[in-house]
């Protein structure tokens, strides 16, 4: 790109997002079929998401109290009576020539996502490996109005290139429920989009409605973008990107559309409406079809249906069904536990991380101590071998839905605790705890086995401190004339060696204070 | 034992049967001798399922020696129309694009009957995926009306009606999305229903138009008609659109008599033009009716003019997206060679779909498309509300409506097929019906000059069933017209 600073900031970039989150109801849509990812193709499927002839769709209910559940907390308008229509076109993947959407009167209209403004995304240095979402700052928070949230179902999948110069289909995904998301065009960057789709991501798995895997595409974003003059209020003409997985992409796929605009504005050129494909392996996109040869989906109210009814009762029960959601829930740590609002970020980052956090203070970790260490060592060990804390069993939103090998955490939030007490009532130093804590991790053993298993235990007697320090002293005659001639530092020295013969076990306030007691005094 | 066993109701067979005179397997062979003696005549049948037939008829004759599991439709032999899912038996809704494709599911009715034991003969011709007044548009030849076999059997049930008319079945099951039932029982001079839109599943049935489309008997008489009513109807959850209502026993009042019962008389069915011998024959059934008791009350139903035009708009549309799933892809023809996937597309379906078929998805993906659908479907849409409305009114003053139920008797071969309008003008009586979602059947009333049958129509509130078959039992005691059978001079 020719652009120069100057002018590519004399530009706005505004950006709606278009998400497509597959819900975690277990059977499809509009029949009984499971919706399960990476199984054999066609094995998952029957006459209903077959198309075949006289079949009928019957709604999935469950969908539609997932869809409530979004949009009630994203403080949308829950319609009370919604209607399914068909959207016309022919393709390979789609069984029945048409997909079932909504289209005039979908479920949830309005309402909002607040996300970090943009002055305030910055990712921390600190764990930038183990934290990927950004920081927020109490109070600078960016509303990002929501269109509206509608079910569907998704469509199938055309294989190609399978080395018998035939195409295949796999009717698998076909008929999966989708909640489509559709945001007002008010984000102004790519760090926002990227910031709004995070909160989204997160709001979407803490409620138990989508495991939020843009891999395997249970998460898909489209995105359309437009550039302005700023200080312009005009919505100029939009440009669809398509097919983009990864927030990673998202990023790079608007600001490559951004630059693409501009150097067409710059160059005299005019935007065409068209729909764009992300191709993430050279970084550019491509046009897929412009307006011109925009399909006519002939969208109608699909007459096998009828109006989804959402009684007030109904959405007054989801509504109390509704989980702690991860706003309040930061705002309450921080309040309820005293702990920064950057650490609290990072302990919300999940649902079965918050509630892990919470389980080990309710058997008395002290906030802060557990906090640290979750942050520090807990995550460190779990990102090491690309594990997570995995949901509990028993809960309606555990986030583990079987499709991952996510390794259980062994070390249990008693076991942390108790760890944490043997430091405090100084059996073990904090150093020591951490070769305690490793394997616990390694093996689920509990704190005080490990501690007994391995000998670790605080030496902390005078007697049997002060003959150690007393033969480091006669072993090091040069360190100690140094020391003594005002060579402060060498103090360190000397802790060091006192460390080093007691394996790690001595009480470092007892050697602190008994060392220096022998430094000074005249030799013996 | 006796040969002509084919002459048979269904509730006069169950008496013999469960009194075990006769055998649910001697009740076949008679019918299926009767098809073998006339169906070269007639071609009412798509497909035969003998062998499936025989086995059901021996389950049935086990069911009544036990004595376990007998219902009124067990040992009946039963002919479908060829647009209900037949597991194991080739459906194709008399199209090239289906032809050969054998459904793994029973829909709904076809399950109900078979669970209560009933015999299935085959599946009928009808027009081509029920698109059609006459039975003509069916790819694989057209059926003949038992009465007079240079004329159309009406349609698109033809297949069913004639079968019934023909006694090569003792009841049939047809679908009515216009007029299907009702106009061919009128043209075969037989009983055939329409139930309110909810009352019986539509799973399994291929649909045509979903919002008009509703499965029905098609009978001897009416006791046969509540009976089979019996046998289908209720929720069902695998249709959203069946109705969660309670469903009586559609045979218990039948008797009740139509003292006081207030019979409207739309004047807009009594039109200029209409068949004389129609008219007449109408008439003094409604006045037979007031001889039993019956108050006949002059009503409007001032929309119906437009019914046509919005039949023809909102049921194309839904057609159109409804057969968009014949694509070549995964079942039904598939065009040989293809240059590309549009390719795949357009030959599949430019081979497999008959020439009516190609008009209505054009007419109904015009009316569906951006810029038109304000001007089309969505106004049609209101002019439905309002011909419901005017239904809603009429019955406020009256208890059950009667009409003709097609302008004229059945017509000659090729006398409409060249004029479309004309085809879709003999539907004229039976639309509203449809586009309302009420009820209604149809009976014989009398004969034209040529000796051809003219139908009757009730028509119902929603989900009173029960009020129009008490009127046409009333009115069919009045009358001999159900003994009156074709003069086929079978050669036995």
């Amino acid at each position: 790109m020719t652009t120069t600073i100057p002018t590519r900031t004399s530009y706005e970039t505004v950006i709606g997002l278009e998400v497509h989150a597959q819900l975690l109801t277990g059977s499809k849509m509009f029949c009984g079929c499971a919706a399960a990812f990476g199984a054999e193709p066609n094995t998952q499927v029957c006459p209903i998401c077959l198309g075949m002839p006289g079949v009928l769709p019957v709604v999935n209910k469950r969908a539609v109290e997932f869809a409530i559940r979004l949009g009630l907390a994203m403080h949308a308008r829950i319609a009370a009576s919604s209607r399914f229509a068909r959207k016309n076109y022919f393709y390979p993947d789609l069984p029945k020539g048409y997909q079932i959407s909504q289209y005039e009167l979908p479920l949830c209209e309005g309402g909002w996502l607040d996300i970090a403004c943009e002055a305030t995304i910055e990712h921390h240095a600190r764990r930038e490996a183990t934290i990927e979402r950004p920081a927020r700052v109490e109070g600078q928070s960016k509303r990002i109005k929501l269109t509206r949230a509608h079910l569907e179902e998704d469509a199938g999948k055309n294989l190609h290139d399978m080395g018998n110069g035939a195409s295949h289909v796999d009717l698998n995904r076909a008929g999966t429920p989708l909640l489509e998301i559709v945001s007002e065009p008010d984000l102004r960057s790519s760090d926002e989009a990227v910031a709004y789709l995070k909160a989204l991501r997160e709001l979407v798995v803490y409620l138990g409605i989508c495991d939020g895997n843009m891999e395997e595409g249970s998460f898909r974003c489209d995105a359309n973008v437009s550039i302005r003059p700023r200080g312009s209020e005009r919505f100029e003409t939009r440009v669809e990107l398509k097919n983009i997985n990864s927030f990673r992409y998202v990023k790079r796929a608007i600001e490559y559309e951004v630059e693409r605009q501009i150097g067409v504005v710059e160059g005299g050129g005019r935007i065409v409406q068209e729909t764009r494909l992300f191709d993430p392996q050279r970084g550019v996109s491509v046009a897929m079809r412009s307006k011109e040869a925009a399909h006519d989906y002939r969208y109608f109210p699909d007459p096998d249906l009828v109006p989804i009814a959402a009684p007030e009762a109904w959405i007054a029960e989801i509504r109390a069904a509704l989980p702690e959601l991860p706003e309040a829930k930061r705002a309450r740590f921080v309040s309820e536990y005293g702990i920064s609002p950057y650490d609290a970020t990072v302990l919300t980052g999940s649902q079965a991380l918050a509630d892990y956090f919470e389980a080990a203070i309710r058997h008395g970790a002290p906030p802060k101590t557990a906090a640290n260490w979750i942050m520090s060592e807990l995550l460190a060990l779990l990102n090491a071998e690309g594990a997570e804390i995995a949901g509990r069993e028993d809960s309606a939103r555990s986030i583990d839905t079987g499709r991952r090998e996510s390794a259980l955490c062994r070390v249990t939030p008693k076991a942390l605790t108790a760890l944490f007490a043997l430091v405090e009532a100084g059996t073990i130093s904090g150093k020591i705890a951490k070769t305690v804590f490793e394997e616990m991790y390694k093996t689920g053993a509990e704190p005080d086995a490990v501690v007994a298993a391995k000998g670790l235990v605080q030496v902390s007697d005078v007697d049997a401190l002060v003959a150690v320090i007393d033969q480091v002293i006669a072993d090091s005659p040069k360190e100690l004339a140094q020391y003594r001639s005002g060579k402060d530092k060498l103090f360190g020295f000397f802790v060091g060696q006192v460390m080093k013969r007691t394996e790690g076990k001595a009480n470092p306030g007892k050697v602190n204070e008994l060392l220096k007691a022998r430094l000074s005094a005249p030799t013996a | 034992m006796t040969t002509d066993l084919w002459k048979l109701t269904i509730h006069e067979a169950h008496a013999l049967l469960k009194t075990r005179s006769i055998s649910a397997r001697e009740l076949l062979d008679g019918v299926e001798t009767r098809v073998a003696a006339v169906e070269g005549e007639i071609h009412a049948y798509l497909t035969f399922c003998h062998e499936d037939a025989r086995a059901q008829a021996d389950a049935a004759d086990r069911r009544l020696r036990s004595g376990e599991g007998v219902t009124p439709v067990t040992g009946i032999p039963i002919a479908l129309k060829d647009n209900l899912c037949t597991t194991g038996v080739t459906t194709t809704c008399a199209s090239k694009i289906l032809e050969g494709f054998v459904p793994p599911y029973d829909a709904t009715v076809v399950e109900r009957l078979r669970g209560q034991g009933a015999v299935f003969v085959g599946k009928t011709n009808m027009d081509e995926f029920a698109m059609g007044s006459s039975t003509e548009n069916s790819a694989f030849g057209g059926t003949k009306n038992p009465w007079d076999r240079a004329r159309i059997p009406g349609g698109s049930s033809g297949g069913s009606a004639a079968a019934v008319a023909a006694d090569e079945c003792v009841a049939a099951l047809g679908s009515d999305t216009g007029g299907s039932i009702r106009q061919p029982a009128a043209c075969c001079g037989i009983v055939g229903l329409k139930p309110t839109y909810g009352r019986v599943s539509r799973y399994g049935l291929v649909a045509f138009a979903s919002s008009l489309d509703q499965i029905g008997p098609l009978t001897k008489d009416v006791t046969d008609c509540a009976w089979m009513l019996n046998a289908i109807a209720g929720h069902d959850a695998s249709d959203s659109t069946s109705a969660d209502v309670p469903y009586p026993d559609f045979a218990a009042g039948l008797g009740r008599g139509v003292r006081g019962l207030r019979v409207g008389v739309p004047k807009e069915y009594f039109i200029p033009g209409m068949d004389r011998s129609v008219e007449e024959a109408v008439r003094a059934a409604i006045a037979a009716l007031e001889r039993e008791g019956a108050v006949p009350v002059e009503v409007s139903l001032p929309h119906t003019e437009y019914a046509v035009a919005v039949y023809y708009l909102l049921a194309t549309a839904e057609a159109s997206s409804n057969l968009a799933r014949y694509d070549g892809i995964r079942y039904g023809h598939r065009a040989k060679a293809p240059a590309d996937l549009f390719d795949l597309y357009a030959r599949s379906r430019a081979e497999g779909f008959g020439p009516e078929v190609k008009r209505r998805i054009m007419l109904g993906t015009y009316a569906l498309s951006s810029g038109y659908y304000d001007a089309y479907y969505a106004k049609a849409q209101r002019v439905r509300t309002l011909i419901a409305e005017d239904f809603r009114r009429a019955f406020e003053q009256v208890d059950v409506i009667a009409t003709p139920t097609a302008p004229t008797p059945a017509f000659r071969f090729g006398e409409k097929t060249q004029d479309p309008l004309q085809m879709y003008l003999s539907d004229i009586f039976t639309i509203s019906v449809n586009l309302a979602g009420v009820p209604a059947l149809s009976m014989p009333c009398g004969f034209s000059p040529e000796g051809l049958p003219i139908g009757l129509q009730f028509i119902g509130k929603t989900f009173d069933e029960e009020t129009v078959l008490r009127a046409a039992f009333a009115y069919e005691q009045t009358a001999n017209w159900r003994t009156m059978k074709p003069d086929l001079n079978p050669p036995i």
